[in-house]
Parts: structure tokens; C-alpha cells; sequence
């Protein structure tokens, strides 16, 4: 993405590139390319060489810990780490609950659990949905029952990804029954290593484990584990609704490095002598890939301008959100595209060799066929969009 | 990175708003339209006496050095209100194209004044929206430039004074070197331009040109990158324009849905138009974030404001022509008739999405500069 920096903005950017430039292996890029996660102790190792630059959270405010940066020097930062090919940072500590903890959690809370994010000395997962609670999250039906100073939890949380990895969860279970179902809902922080707790795998068709079911039997925490007021833990996932724009304006910026891949593809594979990307009719097909992603990307700058006024954005996240996922699945199909047919050798047997975008290509456009039903799925983006902008 | 009007811009769209809803409310613009050039030219001179004419124009120039973001502020008003008159390409467009150069002081003085139209062939038919296809020829005789061409079609021609074409002193069609710019008066070519109406109410033409006498803007020969440069000037207030009428259809609509009823509920709480109206809504925002993207590229280096702008084209082209279908859907039958302000929001689209050049060739300028 291009952006007009001043001189101090383009100081920064050349102490970004800077760092960058070493640390980045290359057994990364085709991977972080095709927007797939690295592995849980690749991440954990890129977050630790942040932390220790003093850029472990780019987005929060210095008090907490974070960078202090401006839009634009987030902006830039994550532009120069896509340029290089690094991935972003793994989100649900950084962006999901360590802003509900700055923002409402107790001074001990803050003190003990935002260095750890941090520092990547925990992993942090989230236990929102339900079997019976997805779109309509307020119908969940985990409970929290008081029993002195403890909460006992029952229920059964499901999608919880990366259970299999993490040291905490983050959940939402019922403390009371009330008229609405939205109150009485509590925001419980618990250690993954819990009396009680049981996680089961959830296989997934990119053949990638990130996910679990997460059953709770009778398992104990502290009261004091509760971030806020008991009964409204529904409340403070309102400030990830602000904090999503950032969560979708890195995912945007980080899209970009996927031209890369398929541009290398496209340049690699002949066809009748002449390389693929040379095809008109290919090299339209790209071209109007890369003209929706900088339509997008110019989308985010105005995230991001209004970031700086202080400005709100209304559903204009939600916009970035589901137009990224859109073009993040077009982007790996054109990927696979490219590869053509022998982008079915999806895993090599007996020692046989794949080229170096392989599997991950193919594992992307499956893994981004998700990213249209997480995080709120593109037809509830619609439902936000209709009621928030249009009042219908 | 200010991606928002500044106070004077927010002044200059209000007053945009204020004379688009008081002189072209939808109800008249048949009349206004029907009566050609006059009820269109009563409306100029308001507009110029409001100094919109000269805000495109350099102060260099005695214009009022307007920037591209505040012709972004003015052409959406357009758009809105679908101010049918050839204010981009006379007032940015052919600005664009002669603005200091010797010999295009006077005419340059008259549009600032909205005395006068202009309208440029710059693009031939077998060019595909590429100037650097001049097959017209400039030849000089006896000290005095002739041109020879066809100029197929020239847009907002049909009510033009004054005509700036591109001719070829030397070389063969699709050369970068040896084109120029050349002053052709309405008065020259006699029976030379063949007028044609649009179906959303502009007024082109065709130019023959047969040893037709000409000025030469400065010496011909390396007019190309000048030409370029002015026609994406150009596409971004036609961008600007666009958005607006995008946004307008989009408000009819959202209207409607929350006012029409069938089934003894309003059309609005179904979820499947509500779902269609947030698509209209996005691509409204698609448009507007890169139109604010082309038009901030407009003085980056050739290439950086070249792939801006066919990004910018080729998008809104896109969102534009399906925001106003869809508009027009939504609406039902009503949709389809001339009463109705949507349709006329449709033809509008479709003409922007072709003029300066169609989505294809804009799509292979941006593959071009990907590589």
C-alpha cells in the first residue's frame, strides 16, 4: 500500500524496514502469503523479538505497555512487515481481550495479565460460541454459579481455536437468568489448565488444526477472575466493536502479500512457452484482483484517517471486514489458478517433493472459506451494515 | 493521509447541494433538458457566476486555482444532482490540456467565464481508450496548420465552441512521439460536426476534419504525456461525479425500502433487499475510497497516478453501473420509467462507465503498470 509520509513518518518507516530486513525466514513466506497462520511456536517467537524491540503491542496505549503509534505509524508498520513477508501477530490476547482488560479490567488484572500478552507468556483463546449460540451469540447457555469465592462453570463452548495451545480463555457464561437475554451474562478468565476443563478437536477440511470443542464440568475459578461487573460481560465485547476496524484494517494490509505468491506462480508455470502471468486473459483476471484489493486498501486508509480524527467509522469496519474475506478467498482461487492442475498434490508421499507454495496455496483457499463465517459472518456483517447505516 | 473536505470544500459541496435541489430538481430536468441549449446555458451562467467554471483553472491562468479535491467536492454535487452540462470536460478536461500553453490564453479566459464551451478529441475509435492512437494528421501549410481526421467521438462535442484535438505531425498510430494539440474553432469545420444526444442528456460529437485550419498549442511533437495526464485529471472528477450520483440512487432507494409496502409490511424489512441495499452501500464506499485514492495520486509520478487512476476507473465503472441497476430493481416498475429520478441515475453510469475509456482499457493499463 502507498502512503504519503512526512519526514518523521518516513524515518520510522526506514527503522521498520530496518528491522525487517533480518528474522524473517524464509520458510515463512509462502505460508504468511497464503494468510495461514504459522506454527504456535513460530508465532510465540516473532512476538517475543517484538516485545523485545519494544513493539509487542503496536496498537495499544503506551500505559499498558502498547506503542503509543499513530494510524499512520500502524499503517506503516504493518505494511513494512507484509513487505517482508512476516505475518501479523496472533490476535486474540493483543487485539480480543487484552483491550476488554485495559479497558474494564481491575488494576490486579491489568498489572498480572497485559505484560504476559505481551511478553507471549500466555496464549490467550476465546470461548464465545456455543453448540447452540454462533450468529446468535446471546442464547448461549454456559454457566457461572456462585459458590463462595468461586465461579463453577458447566456448559460447552465450541470453535474455542487454538484451546489445543493456549494458557487462558477468555469466556462468556451466565451468572443469572434475566429478561433479556443479553444481562446476566459474566466475562470469566480462566487458566486452560483448570480441574474440569476438557478440550476435543475439531478436524477441519484445510486440514490444518486449529479448532476445539471446550467442555466445562464442574470446573473452578476465582470470582476474581471476572473482568467487570458481574452480569455484563456482554457490554464490554462493544469495545471490540471499535477495535475490530484495526483488526480488519492489519488483516487488509496484510492481504497484499498474496499478489506476491500468485504473481510467482503465474510467472513460474508455462503454458505453450509462454508464462501464465503473459496471458491476457490471466493477467486480467489479476488485474482486476489487484484493483479491488487497492480499492480496499484505500478503504482502510479512511479507517484510518478517521482513527486519527477521533472520528467514528459506523459500519465501515463491518465494509473492510466482509470485503476482505471476499477477496481474500478470490485471491487464493486465483493462486490455485495459477499452480493449475498440480495444485491437487496437496501432500507429497514417500519422500516426493512439492513446489515451495505448495501445500500452502491450496490449504489458504480452503482455511478462507472460514473467514466469511467467523467473526461474524458475512450475513450478519449485512445485518449490521442494513441496521447501523440504512436503519432498516 | 486527509482523506476528508476541508471547511472551504464543505462549503463549496453545500452550495453544490443547495443549486442542484433549488435549478435541476428531478421534476424539471426533463424540460430543462428538452429545451437543449438554452435552459442549459441560463444554468451556466449561474454556475459561473457562482465561479465554478473558474475553479479547475491554474492562477497562472487567471482561474482560481482550484485543487483536485476541491473539483472532487464540486463534481459530486453534480453527480447527486445530475447536473447534465459539460462541466468536466470543459471546465477540468480541456484546462487540463492547454493551461499555459501559448496560444490557448483566449479560449482559456472564456471558459473560466462561462462564455464559452470546449471539448477535446484526444481519443480516436480504433485507439481503445489509448491517445497515443492518432491516426488524424497535422500538416502545415503555407505556414498554417491543417488537420486531417476522423474523430469519432468527441464527448460533450455537441454543444462545443471549440474544439482541442490531438494530431500527428509525424510517426504512425500508437507512437509516443509526434503528437500535438491543436485550437480548432465550432466555425471551421462547417458541417464538419455531426451532434448526436446521450441518453443521460449530454450532447456529443463527431468531428470530420478535412485540411481543417488549426492553432497549434505550443510546438507539436511530445503532447502525449500532457494529454495523458489531463484526461486522468479528468476521469477523477468524472470519478468525483459518479460517487455522487452513486450515493443519491442509494439514499432513493433506502427510501423506498422504508416507505413502499407489499404484503402488508414494508419492502424494507425483508431481509433480502435489506441485504442488496448494504451491497449497494458498500460499493458506494468502494467508490468513494478510491476515488479519494486516484485523486490524491494526481500529482504522483506517471506511473503511481496512471495505475490510481485506472483503479479508480475501472471500479467505480464497476460499483457505479450496479449500484443504479440495483437501484433501479429495488424500485420495482416504477424503477423502469422516465418519471423516476433512478433511471436516470443508470444512464448516467453507463455513459461515465464509458467515457475516457472503458473498464477493459483501463484494466489492462493497470495490469501493465503491475508488472
Amino acid at each position: 500500500m502507498e502512503l504519503s509520509l512526512d519526514a518523521k513518518d518516513t524515518a520510522f518507516r526506514d527503522e521498520v524496514r530496518e528491522f525487517f530486513s533480518t528474522g524473517v525466514p524464509d520458510s515463512w513466506r509462502d505460508r504468511v502469503r497464503a494468510g495461514l497462520r504459522l506454527s504456535p511456536d513460530e508465532l510465540t517467537g516473532y512476538q517475543q523479538r517484538l516485545a523485545a524491540r519494544g513493539w509487542g503491542a503496536p496498537t495499544w496505549p503506551v500505559e499498558y505497555g502498547g506503542t503509543g503509534w499513530t494510524p499512520t505509524q500502524l499503517c506503516v508498520f504493518w505494511s513494512e512487515a507484509a513487505r517482508a513477508d512476516a505475518p501479523h501477530q496472533f490476535h486474540q490476547g493483543l487485539e480480543l481481550i487484552g483491550p476488554i482488560i485495559f479497558s474494564y479490567g481491575s488494576p490486579e488484572q491489568k498489572d498480572y495479565y497485559l505484560p504476559r500478552i505481551i511478553q507471549a507468556q500466555d496464549w490467550w483463546c476465546q470461548g464465545y460460541s456455543e453448540p447452540g449460540a454462533g450468529s446468535d451469540l446471546a442464547s448461549l447457555r454456559a454457566r457461572a454459579d456462585r459458590d463462595g469465592d468461586d465461579y463453577v462453570l458447566n456448559g460447552q463452548k465450541t470453535w474455542t481455536s487454538y484451546a489445543h495451545v493456549a494458557s487462558q480463555v477468555f469466556l462468556l457464561a451466565r451468572t443469572s437468568h434475566e429478561a433479556r437475554r443479553q444481562q446476566g451474562i459474566s466475562l470469566i478468565l480462566a487458566p486452560m489448565d483448570t480441574p474440569g476443563f476438557r478440550i476435543n478437536p475439531i478436524a477441519t477440511m484445510d486440514e490444518k488444526y486449529h479448532t476445539n470443542e471446550l467442555f466445562m464440568d464442574n470446573a473452578r475459578v476465582p470470582v476474581a477472575n471476572r473482568v467487570g461487573d458481574e452480569g455484563r460481560g456482554w457490554e464490554y465485547g462493544k469495545v471490540l466493536l471499535d477495535r475490530e476496524r484495526m483488526v480488519a484494517a492489519a488483516n487488509v494490509i496484510f492481504l497484499g502479500q498474496i499478489v506476491r505468491g500468485i504473481t510467482d506462480a503465474a510467472r513460474r508455470r508455462k503454458i505453450r512457452g509462454r508464462a501464465l502471468a503473459d496471458d491476457p486473459g490471466f493477467a486480467a483476471k489479476l488485474a482486476q484482483f489487484t484493483v479491488e484489493l487497492t480499492t480496499l486498501q484505500a478503504m482502510v486508509l479512511r479507517l484510518l484517517d478517521d482513527m486519527t480524527r477521533g472520528a467514528d467509522s459506523g459500519p465501515r469496519g463491518s465494509m473492510v471486514k466482509l470485503r476482505w474475506s471476499q477477496l481474500y478467498q478470490a485471491g487464493t482461487a486465483l493462486w490455485v489458478e495459477a499452480l493449475g492442475p498440480e495444485a491437487a498434490q496437496f501432500a507429497a508421499l514417500d519422500g516426493a517433493t512439492l513446489p515451495a507454495d505448495m501445500p500452502a496455496a491450496l490449504q489458504g483457499a480452503l482455511y478462507a472459506r472460514v473467514t466469511s463465517i467467523y467473526g461474524g459472518s458475512s450475513e450478519i456483517q449485512h445485518n449490521i451494515i442494513a441496521r447501523r447505516a440504512l436503519g432498516l | 493521509m486527509e482523506l476528508t473536505f476541508n471547511s472551504e470544500q464543505i462549503m463549496l459541496a453545500d452550495s453544490v447541494g443547495r443549486y442542484g435541489l433549488d435549478k435541476w430538481p428531478a421534476i424539471n430536468r426533463h424540460k430543462l433538458l428538452a429545451g437543449e441549449q438554452d435552459g442549459f446555458r441560463e444554468r451556466w451562467r449561474e454556475m459561473a457566476e457562482l465561479g465554478w467554471t473558474l475553479l479547475p483553472i491554474a492562477e497562472d491562468d487567471g482561474g482560481l486555482g482550484g485543487s483536485a479535491v476541491d473539483v472532487m467536492a464540486l463534481a459530486e454535487g453534480l453527480g447527486r444532482h445530475l447536473i447534465a452540462v459539460p462541466y468536466v470536460t470543459s471546465c477540468v478536461l480541456v484546462p487540463a490540456l492547454i493551461g499555459g500553453v501559448p496560444g490557448g490564453e483566449d479560449l482559456l479566459g472564456a471558459l473560466g467565464e462561462g462564455k464559452a464551451f470546449a471539448a477535446a478529441g484526444v481519443l480516436e475509435a480504433e485507439g481503445g481508450g489509448d491517445p497515443a492512437w492518432v491516426t488524424t494528421r497535422a500538416e502545415k501549410v503555407g505556414g498554417a496548420w491543417q488537420l486531417t481526421g476522423i474523430k469519432e467521438h468527441v464527448e460533450d462535442g455537441g454543444c462545443a465552441d471549440a474544439f482541442v484535438v490531438s494530431a500527428r505531425v509525424e510517426g504512425e498510430a500508437g507512437d509516443a512521439e509526434g503528437i500535438g494539440l491543436f485550437l480548432v474553432d465550432r466555425a471551421a469545420l462547417g458541417d464538419g460536426v455531426a451532434r448526436f444526444r446521450a441518453v443521460d442528456g449530454h450532447l456529443h460529437a463527431r468531428l470530420t476534419l478535412q485540411g481543417t485550419p488549426a492553432l497549434a498549442l505550443g510546438e507539436p511533437g511530445q503532447a502525449l504525456p500532457r494529454i495523458v495526464a489531463a484526461l486522468d485529471r479528468a476521469i477523477c472528477a468524472h470519478l468525483a461525479e459518479a460517487t455522487g450520483s452513486m450515493e443519491a440512487a442509494t439514499a432513493a432507494t433506502v427510501e423506498y425500502l422504508k416507505t413502499r409496502e407489499q404484503f402488508g409490511q414494508r419492502i424494507g424489512s425483508f431481509q433480502a433487499l435489506q441485504h442488496r441495499a448494504v451491497d449497494m452501500t458498500v460499493a458506494c464506499e468502494e467508490a468513494r475510497a478510491i476515488t479519494w485514492h486516484a485523486t490524491l495520486s494526481l500529482d504522483a509520478a506517471p506511473g503511481s497516478r496512471q495505475r490510481a487512476v485506472s483503479a479508480g476507473k475501472v471500479r467505480v465503472g464497476q460499483s457505479g453501473v450496479y449500484v443504479a441497476q440495483q437501484a433501479v430493481q429495488l424500485h420495482g416498475g416504477v424503477g423502469f420509467c422516465e418519471e423516476l429520478i433512478v433511471s436516470h441515475h443508470l444512464r448516467r453510469q453507463m455513459m461515465l462507465d464509458m467515457a475516457m475509456g472503458g473498464q477493459g482499457h483501463h484494466l489492462s493499463r493497470v495490469a501493465q503498470l503491475s508488472v
